[in-house]
């Protein structure tokens, strides 16, 4: 069922991600074993919307996010950034996708700057231009000071922060996050979401976060996909900040139904 | 409930320091004390060729040390070990590579390496002997067949070990294969790297003299041979002990590495 209840669906073909009829199966179909993660999705993502894929654990979220990432391949249909196939052209996406993971999957080799500074390395820039940039996004997420601490000095917000800053330090034009937030407590959690959406909105970037939790949805997203088991579009809402608080309460109680139907 | 402050533990004094490092030293050398200790005692009872004094033996290793044509063997034996581990382990590391990346390879190679795991040292010296004419391209065979098998298998472990998680991470960035070497398995298999270096130090050394014993015209392997035919037990323990000192330099050395290598982690207060 897919409903739109506030602005117009956002979904426009030829936006940055398009996925056309995805279908995904681990393991060979009809065998024993196998299992269809995805069943014929078709889902579009417009440059500059935040996206919230939304659903439960094993709902194929994060499958889908594999496949935007180019980190999966997809059984049949398409799956297109920027018109482009980001498994077969995964090289083409250098810099140009940036990922926040469920952990901060930091290197634990390499100070909270050298983490930074990793998706610039990929990108060739010169040393000095890559540490003062590494350096920016650190001072601008609250890790002033913090530059020369390796990852297990940290706690794990400021560890979170650091991959953040990875993510931003690239200018990618595309975020992913897999539930970047989820492992910590809820005032930490609650706190860097705000500075994460601060940081999309001005740097004009287009953001898909998955998430299993309705009011974080809610708060990072300005539109909302809820998927079913096998990752199957449930629901589909775009609003804005402009929506009023009775319309946001009436999509709360919605995405309940969906996912509890 | 309050909280209540904490006492501040105050620094402890230079003395204390001194005290603890020289407690930690003492128990560090106390078995060496004590072998040393009985060593010298025996001799005071054994005839010279059973137990030689330890004086004795220290002049004969200041002796090797100063003597340009022994101190060469030394030299000779410590660089076969350094060039057959090293052949090893780039032999095992391209191996290691090749059997994670294909199962083909791992299923052809694995039996293989095991095959040559089961072959002792000594068979080895043979085969080089009967194969080979020129002595250092044999010692050179011998450590490399016998150091092989460990290092690859240890090289395999180590890239099977890597954090999916992690890679994952270094993957999303694009990297060519040059950079994911350099920043994600270079530093993520380095432990393993250094333990399979410590592991084949030992048994190199101890391949190298038997390959010496029997097939070299010098070397502390070679000296060892000479010494059992004069009986003379002081200049088998002084060549002994030559080896004993490289292996000890090496060791510290992996170990100095270690500690600059991998200061980034953390160490619990509670040991293990």
């Amino acid at each position: 069922m897919t409903d739109t209840l506030v602005a117009e669906k956002a979904a426009t073909a030829g936006g940055v991600i398009h996925l056309g009829d995805v279908t995904k199966v681990f393991g060979k179909e009809g065998v024993a074993g196998s299992y269809r993660a995805v069943d014929h999705l078709n889902l579009d993502v417009a440059s500059g919307q935040m996206l919230a894929l939304l659903g439960k654990t094993g709902c194929g979220k994060s499958t889908i996010f594999n496949m935007i990432a180019g980190l999966t391949e997809p059984t049949a249909g398409t799956v297109r950034v920027n018109g482009k196939n980001p498994f077969a052209e995964f090289d083409a996406f250098r810099g140009k996708i940036a990922i926040v993971f469920q952990g901060d999957r930091l290197l634990p080799w390499r100070t909270a700057i050298q983490n930074v500074q990793l998706g610039l390395e990929m990108l060739d820039r010169p040393p000095p231009d890559r540490k003062d940039t590494a350096r920016k996004w650190l001072i601008k997420l609250g890790l002033g000071g913090h530059e020369d601490d390796y990852p297990h000095q940290l706690s794990g917000g400021m560890r979170q922060r650091v991959s953040i800053a990875r993510a931003f330090a690239t200018n990618a034009d595309l975020l992913l996050c897999d539930e970047p937030f989820s492992a910590l407590d809820e005032s930490t959690a609650g706190k860097l979401r705000g500075e994460f959406v601060r940081l999309v909105k001005e740097n004009g970037k287009t953001a898909v976060f998955i998430t299993h939790s309705i009011s974080e949805a809610l708060e990072i997203g300005d539109r909302i996909v809820v998927l079913k088991r096998p990752a199957m579009i449930a629901y589909d809402v775009s609003f804005d900040k402009d929506t009023p608080l009775e319309e946001r309460m009436m999509i709360r109680e919605r995405i309940g139904e969906v996912l509890a139907a | 409930m309050t909280d209540m402050a904490q006492p501040i533990a105050s620094p402890p004094s230079a003395s204390s320091v001194m005290l603890a490092m020289a407690n930690k030293v003492w128990m560090s050398a106390f078995p060496f004390v004590v072998v040393i200790a009985l060593w010298q005692f025996a001799s005071l009872f054994f005839p010279r060729f059973l137990f030689p004094s330890l004086v004795d033996v220290f002049w004969r290793c200041i002796d090797i040390f100063t003597t340009g044509s022994m101190f060469w063997d030394v030299m000779a034996t410590v660089l076969r070990i350094l060039a057959g581990l090293a052949g090893a382990f780039v032999i095992g590391g391209i191996l290691g590579l090749i059997m994670v990346r294909s199962k083909a390879a791992d299923k052809f190679l694995s039996p293989i390496l095991t095959l040559f795991q089961g072959i002792p040292a000594l068979s080895w010296v043979v085969f080089a002997i009967i194969w080979f004419h020129g002595i250092e391209f044999r010692i050179f065979f011998i450590m490399v067949m016998t150091t092989l098998p460990a290092f690859t298998f240890q090289v395999i472990g180590a890239l099977r070990g890597m954090s999916k998680d992690l890679t994952e991470m270094v993957f999303s960035f694009r990297p060519t294969r040059l950079k994911l070497f350099r920043v994600m398995i270079a530093p993520a298999i380095l432990p393993d790297i250094l333990t399979a270096w410590k592991v084949n130090l030992g048994n190199a050394a101890r391949v190298v003299v038997v390959a010496e014993l029997v097939g070299a015209t010098g070397g502390v392997g070679y000296q060892l041979l000479q010494q059992q035919q004069l009986f003379d037990m002081a200049g088998a323990l002084a060549w002994t002990l030559q080896l004993v000192f490289f292996v000890l330099i090496v060791q510290g050395v992996l170990t100095l590495i270690e500690n600059t290598a991998f200061r980034y982690r953390a160490v619990s207060e509670r040991a293990i």
